[in-house]
Formats: C-alpha cells, structure tokens, sequence
C-alpha cells in the first residue's frame, strides 16, 4: 500500500469533502459554462469552494479538474488547455489547503463510450496519462478516479494515475440494475474491486448516481470483495425539481445518520457528492465523532 | 421451416450471436420469406424483448449495443428488399442534448434503440440551441423532437426551446419528448412537452404511445 495512505488509515475513518459542481453554481458558474475553465478564469471562486471545504474540517480537499481531460475540454474548444487547467487546479486547492488538509486531484470519465467504439482504449489512456501528469507536476498530493460507470475506462484512467507514482483511489458509480447495485455497464461492485486492484488502485469506492442510503449494501458488497479501504461519497437523495429550482431533498443530519452503517460496512473515507455542502462535512465529522 | 428460421433469428438477436443473424436472414429470404416479413416477425420483436430486459434491469447497455449489432448484420441484408416492399418506417425522431450540455450517452442510447426499433433518427449532437432545433425541425419535419440535459442547469433550455416553438407558431406541428437523469414527470409537463421518458427504453415506448395516437 502507498505509504500515504496507509498513514492516513491511521487516523481513519476519514473525512473527504463535498460537492463542487453545486457549489460553483452557486457562485454564479452558468448554463454551459465550462466548470474546470474557471480555474484559469474565476480562480477566486473555485478558491472559495476549497477553503469550504477546508474550513469545515475535510482532510482530504479534490480539485476543480473533474472533466479536465481532452474529450471534454474539446468540447468547449479547450483540449490544448489540460495541462493549464489541471495545473491551476492543483494550486487552488493547494492554496486553499495550505497545509490543513491533502489534495487528491479528481480525473473524471471522458464522456466518450468504449462499447460502442467511439473511442479507444489507446487514446483514452494518452488522454488520462497526460491529465495525470499535469496534476503530478502540479504537486497533487494523490489523485482520485471517480465517477466512473465503465470498469474498463476505470483501469485506463488508474494505470494512467498509478504511473505518476502518487496514491491512487477509484470510486465507480452504482446506480443501475435490480438491485441499484451495477454501473451503468451492468459491473458488479465484486468485479470492480478485482479489476481496480489488479490496476493498482490503493482505495476503492463509489460516489454519485444515489442517495446515502443506496450506498450501504453497496459498500457492504465491496468490503467482501476486497482488502483495500473504501472511499464513499453518495449523493444527497436525488436531484428534484421544485417550481424549476433544483432541490435535493436529503439533509445534513439525514444524511449524517446513515453514516454509521457505512462504517461498520468498512467505510474509510468519507464525504458527499451531488447536492452536498460543507454542512455535510461538518455533520460526518460529527457522526464520526460520535462513533469514537 | 420458415417460422423456425425466423424463431432462430429472433434469439440469435436477443443472445447477441452477431455472427449469425445474417446468416439467419439470409436463410429466411432464401425459404422465401419477404424481408419485410423478416423485420417485423423476428427482428423488431427482438429488439423489443431486448428493450424488456434492459429496463428490467437484466440487460445493461453493452448487451443492448450487441444486440443492435447483431440485429443490423441481418437488417442490412434485409434492406435491399424492404426498399422495394411495402415497407415504411415507422416515424421520425430529432434528437439533441440542449444547449449548454454536452452530455451525449443518454442521447446515444436512445438513438440506437430507435433506430433498432424501425425509427428513422435525425440526431442533432450535443449542445444544440433553441433556435436550431427550430431550423433543423423546419428542414427534417421530424414527427417528434427529444430533448436531452443531464445538467440541472440546462434544463430550463428546453422549456426555452418549446416556448420558440410556440412563438413561431409551430409547438402544434411537433411532438416534444423529454429525457435526462435530472428530469421527471413533473418537469415535462410544467414546461408543456408531451412526454418524459425515465430512461432510454421508456423513451421508445413513449415515441411508439404517441405515434399510436
């Protein structure tokens, strides 16, 4: 196991950070704004986002790079800026951090679908290689794939990530099937937790695509699985609109009070996605507190 | 014999055998059997079943992608036939993830299930503006127009989109579908569209109840 992980589960269970995406459009990041642009445009806000986090006692902060790789960024004319972006990324969250807590720089999927042969699985690897080297080079103090639905594009983007030497988690989405315990491809938390460790992964987890609640059978079913620690950041519920104002509907304390079981399911690191705040951080910190 | 080609064909579709359904489909026009007749006794009902599995949650959507692979090795062999036969599509679908968004496997998904279901897909890509569903609707007279985000902030584009619709005059002359994982039932008819899909396969569903009625 990396030596900074295996520090870090010394002083576990530990708490991770919440979601960016609501919060950036909460300062003002607009309809079909490109969100990791702002770190070269609006470094400020995403600044802001991070001492959120960092303020409301996360030990590990990730960084504004979630689509910071060619795919997406070519989408908005952007594909040459990756190496920029992810750069400035790095050095926010770092900023913010300023040494309270560590930075895992997040590299998310490329939009782009394997199975149905509009990518390959060559140049999804150059694309994850060089997001990754950027963030290696910007001094990332590990890097977390996350929201992943593909096991395949996962390995690509976590031997991308495992190249550069730092820590590596890998957190797929469970979301679909019967039991809401499949990635979209139909992957089984069981087959994930194998493919990820052969790929090097030193953590593995989910996060994204359902509530808190959604998240402990699975967890449960990877803790079975493997040796490794798990990473779990759930959503809060799912999004709902209310008079064309987006809610999510799980509060804080709600949410707080399904952490527990996420524990005794082997839950190591600890935070939230979609619809999360730093409320939500301080409420983990205080269930995890409790659990003490 | 023939019944039994096109029972073999069927399953060779829904088993994902791509090697084999043109060489079903072959078989079945060789006993005799009009290409059309091999589309809609074998293919499309696959494709259906197909599309029961996948939101029952036994298929996921590389199965479905195999299957519609497997099902247009024997479709291309049948198309020669159904050019000259009585055979119609059955109705036309735009398709487009709004502007702002640049999410595209929902909207793929849906495309290729269309397609694998007799469709005819006009697909418009991602990030597509009010104005331009306005312009390419006018050009394609598609019978119905999807709409796809996945961000919760694109979704007021579609309400933006039907409303020029309605301004042009023209929200009448089209059918307009909904979709995307931030979406529901509500939503679609706040915004006055004719339909919300839950995911890709209800989309089908929902593109076949409306042109029914």
């Amino acid at each position: 196991m990396h030596a900074l992980i295996e520090l870090l589960l010394k002083e576990a269970p530990v708490v991770t950070d919440g979601s960016w995406g609501t919060q950036l459009q909460k300062r003002g990041l607009s309809r079909g704004e490109c969100p990791d642009m702002w770190n070269l445009s609006n470094p400020d806000r995403v600044r802001e986002v991070a001492a959120l986090y960092v303020n409301a006692g996360s030990r590990i902060i990730l960084t504004n790079t979630f689509g910071a790789n060619r795919f997406v960024l070519g989408k908005f004319q952007a594909a040459e800026k990756v190496v920029g972006i992810n750069g400035a990324g790095v050095k926010i969250s770092k900023d913010a951090a300023a040494g309270r807590a560590l930075v895992f720089a997040s590299i998310g999927p490329s939009g782009k679908m394997l199975v149905s042969g509009d990518v390959t699985e060559a140049s999804l690897a150059e694309a994850f290689e060089e997001q990754a080297s950027a963030l290696s080079a910007a001094g990332a103090d590990g890097i977390v794939v996350e929201t992943m639905m593909d096991i395949n594009e996962a390995v690509i983007a976590v031997r991308a990530a495992k190249a550069t030497g730092l820590p590596v988690i890998a957190s797929m989405v469970y979301d679909s099937g019967k039991a809401k315990d499949r990635t979209m491809m139909g992957n089984t938390p069981e087959h994930c937790a194998e493919a990820l460790a052969a790929a090097g992964a030193d953590a593995i987890g989910a996060n994204c695509g359902q509530g808190i609640e959604g998240f402990i059978p699975v967890c449960k079913k990877l803790n079975a699985a493997t040796a490794l620690p798990l990473w779990m950041k759930p959503n809060a519920g799912l999004p709902e609109m209310v008079n064309g104002e987006v809610v999510y509907r799980t509060g804080a304390e709600e949410f707080a009070r399904h952490v527990p079981a996420l524990l005794e399911n082997g839950a190591c690191f600890l935070g939230g996605c979609c619809g999360t705040g730093a409320e939500f951080i301080t409420e983990i910190r205080r269930a995890i507190e409790g659990k003490k | 014999m023939s019944a039994e080609i096109l029972n073999e064909l069927r399953s060779a579709i829904v088993e994902m055998r791509f090697d084999d359904t043109e060489g079903l489909a072959r078989r079945a026009l060789e006993a005799g059997v009009q290409a059309v007749d091999v589309l809609n006794d074998a293919c499309l009902p696959a494709l259906d079943e197909v599309g029961v599995l996948f939101r029952e949650g036994d298929y996921f959507l590389p199965d479905v992608l195999m299957s519609v692979k497997a099902y247009d090795s024997a479709y291309r062999l049948l198309l020669p036939g159904l050019k000259e036969g009585a055979y119609e599509s059955r109705g036309r679908v735009m398709l487009g993830t709004v502007e702002g968004d640049i999410h595209e496997i929902g909207k793929n998904i849906l495309h290729a299930l269309l397609q694998g279901n007799g469709f005819d897909v006009v697909d418009l890509g991602v990030n597509v503006s009010p104005a331009v569903f306005l312009e390419k609707a006018k050009e394609h007279k598609p019978d119905i127009i999807g709409m796809s985000a996945l961000l919760t902030t694109t979704m007021p584009v579609m309400k933006e989109t039907i409303e020029l619709f309605a301004k042009e005059g023209l929200k009448d002359s089209f059918r307009f579908i909904v979709g995307g994982s931030p979406l529901n039932q509500r939503f679609s008819d706040e915004i006055g569209a004719d339909g919300y899909g839950e995911d890709a396969q209800s989309g089908v569903e929902l593109v076949r109840r409306l042109l029914a009625s």
